[in-house]
């Protein structure tokens, strides 16, 4: 594939991501009661620093939770812990009311085996800051590699499905592409078809567009808010403000390790409680912004 | 620009020339030609005296190249760089998996296995293994600490020539292995097993699905130089008096005093097989370079095909140059 024929097609990919395209749905048709995240007094340190200082936040079914804040105030880690990549030091973790990584036995919280990890990561997606994805594997084998080795679908039934997702986000004639063949907003999306292969209820998005050009940011972002339509649970961290205005439900923001305060875009953005949001904002919003 | 050029032109401004007619000449590199001759004179006069000196004895060198006994031995090197290979390999890639494990005892075994086979010289390895029945007289298969033994043997009757030459270079090389492997898979981004773990993927698929393929590239070129320096480390094992090609070359020239001839006999077979590897290891490395390279190189077989298609088709009146 020639160079040209990758830019033209993500600029009509971008395009073809807003509300008005017509496309196979993003996940199947589900019920909301799928989805429920509930954080609780959630504690993690890295050697001698405390990173995660009690975190307790509760995402509904079907929410959109927006992270932000400065770097190093826990964000990341917060998120790796949902899907125990990062084990927590204290507090616990549920979705839909099961524990994340761990097993009641007794009084005590027993961790749980490799297997049955990887199992609940099945139901949750993530999508990483730099894509991560597999550079020896073509588009549509980077989707469909979790969906046949983890969870045993055929083979074909898994090319299928994984067409459908490509061609969701945009990028359905790049299905044998290579990563390094695709710009960074193509390749990005394509984690996110890869995150959604395994029909998660909960999807993770750590910085997604961090890594991007601006002019690439968009295409991401489109795709994510049609995403956030769809009844899946999604909690994104980003220094995308006026993404996190658009598409929360929930805005929360952290510093130093700790939840300062969470609400909706309009309560976090245009009327802080906290002197400490304030002026996180003011920094980091252009006045010309502001609504 | 135009506050660099000078007051003349900047007044007048003469009409640019039309140079679309003129045709382009390269730069002329005479000192390129001056070396060119001089290495094309240097290959031609070792070539020439190759063939003229007539102490090489090709006539010789022909007549043994294909002899029986010289085909034996080199079977019997092909077969003891084959096993070792393979098994050196093989360890090599579970001590490399051990080093890199949590476990501290695995690690330490791993380290220490790679430290006294890297210390020690392969021929005293080749000889102590040999020699094992003056160490150990039998060896025997049992339950340890008690009496019980399903299974027991004179150690010189289990280790022949063979099996201490097997054992010898295969326990060499995958000490020197695993070192390779480990390093192919520390190279390897550690967000490619996160991911795979955030997708749910086992351990045993994300070592050999999402790791390994992609190690394969940093480990393919050093294997390989350790294959081709096993197919003529094997020559060593001449010392167990084992007939591989080494060592049939030598007998054979105790006898007739050909001792060149029959050495270069020996070093044609053994450039032939590095020949061989050398494409192999082209060939997969090339496999394994899918999606690491924007678009791959031709191979030389595609780019001969396409400059006869091109060059021989065409006039060939035009310098490729």
């Amino acid at each position: 594939m020639s160079i040209t024929a990758a830019r033209k097609e993500s600029t009509t990919a971008a395009a073809s991501a807003g509300a008005g395209h017509v496309a196979p749905p993003l996940v199947g048709s589900r019920t909301a009661s799928r989805g429920q995240v509930d954080i609780t007094n959630v504690r993690k340190s890295f050697g001698a620093t405390e990173v995660l200082k009690g975190v307790s936040l509760s995402v509904p079914p079907g929410g959109v939770a927006v992270i932000v804040g400065p770097s190093g105030s826990g964000k990341s880690t917060l998120l790796r812990t949902i899907n125990h990549l990062e084990k927590v030091d204290g507090g616990y973790i549920t979705i839909d009311g099961d524990l994340v990584g761990y097993e009641v036995r007794g009084n005590k919280l027993h961790e749980l085996r490799e297997k049955d990890i990887l199992k609940q990561r099945t139901n949750i997606g993530m999508v990483f800051q730099n894509f991560n994805l597999f550079p020896h594997l073509t588009a549509l084998e980077n989707v469909i590699e979790a969906p046949i080795v983890a969870q045993g679908r055929s083979k074909a039934e898994a090319r299928k499905r994984g067409l459908e997702l490509l061609d969701r986000v945009g990028l359905k004639d790049r299905a044998q592409a290579y990563p390094r063949q695709l710009s960074g907003g193509q390749q990005q999306r394509v984690a996110i078809a890869r995150a959604l292969a395994l029909n998660p209820k909960i999807l993770l998005f750590d910085e997604p567009t961090s890594a991007l050009d601006p002019e690439l940011v968009n295409e991401v972002l489109d795709v994510i808010r049609e995403l956030a339509k769809s009844g899946t649970t999604l909690i994104v961290v980003t220094h995308e403000m006026g993404f996190a205005r658009d598409v929360a439900d929930t805005v929360v923001f952290m510093d130093d390790g700790l939840v300062v305060e969470s609400g909706t875009p309009q309560e976090i953005f245009t009327n802080p409680r906290e002197e400490r949001t304030r002026s996180f904002f003011s920094k980091v919003i252009e006045p010309a912004f502001n609504i | 620009m135009s506050a660099l050029a000078s007051p003349a032109t900047a007044d007048t401004a003469p009409p640019t020339p039309d140079y679309s007619e003129y045709k382009l000449v390269a730069a002329r590199r005479p000192w390129r030609w001056v070396g060119t001759v001089l290495v094309a004179a240097g290959v031609a006069a070792i070539a020439w005296s190759l063939v003229t000196n007539p102490r090489w004895e090709w006539g010789v060198v022909a007549e043994w190249f294909t002899a029986q006994s010289v085909v034996n031995g080199l079977i019997e090197t092909l077969k003891l760089t084959a096993i070792s290979g393979v098994l050196g390999f093989v360890l090599g890639f579970i001590l490399a998996l051990m080093r890199l494990s949590a476990s501290p005892l695995l690690v330490s075994v791993s380290w220490t296995f790679s430290w006294i086979f890297r210390s020690t010289p392969l021929l005293v390895q080749l000889l102590l293994w040999y020699n094992l029945g003056y160490l150990y007289e039998k060896v025997s298969v049992g339950i340890p600490f008690t009496d019980v033994r399903f299974f027991e043997a004179q150690t010189t009757t289990l280790i022949s020539q063979f099996a201490a030459a097997v054992l010898g270079l295969t326990l060499n090389q995958a000490a020197y292995s695993a070192e390779i492997i480990r390093g192919g898979i520390l190279s390897v981004d550690q967000g490619q097993l996160e991911a795979a773990s955030a997708l749910g993927i086992p351990a045993w698929k994300r070592s050999t699905r999402i790791v390994l393929p992609q190690a394969m590239r940093a480990i393919l070129p050093n294997a390989f130089n350790e294959i081709i320096g096993l197919v003529k480390g094997t020559s060593i094992v001449y010392v167990l008096a084992y007939s591989e090609l080494f060592y049939t070359v030598q007998v054979i020239y105790n006898r007739t005093q050909q001792v060149l001839p029959l050495l270069l006999v020996a070093t044609l077979w053994y450039v032939v097989i590095t020949s061989v590897l050398s494409v192999f290891q082209y060939y997969i490395e090339r496999h394994f370079s899918k999606g690491a390279l924007r678009n791959l190189p031709l191979t030389p077989l595609q780019k001969a095909r396409k400059f006869f298609a091109t060059h021989v088709a065409a006039s060939p009146t035009k310098d490729a140059r």
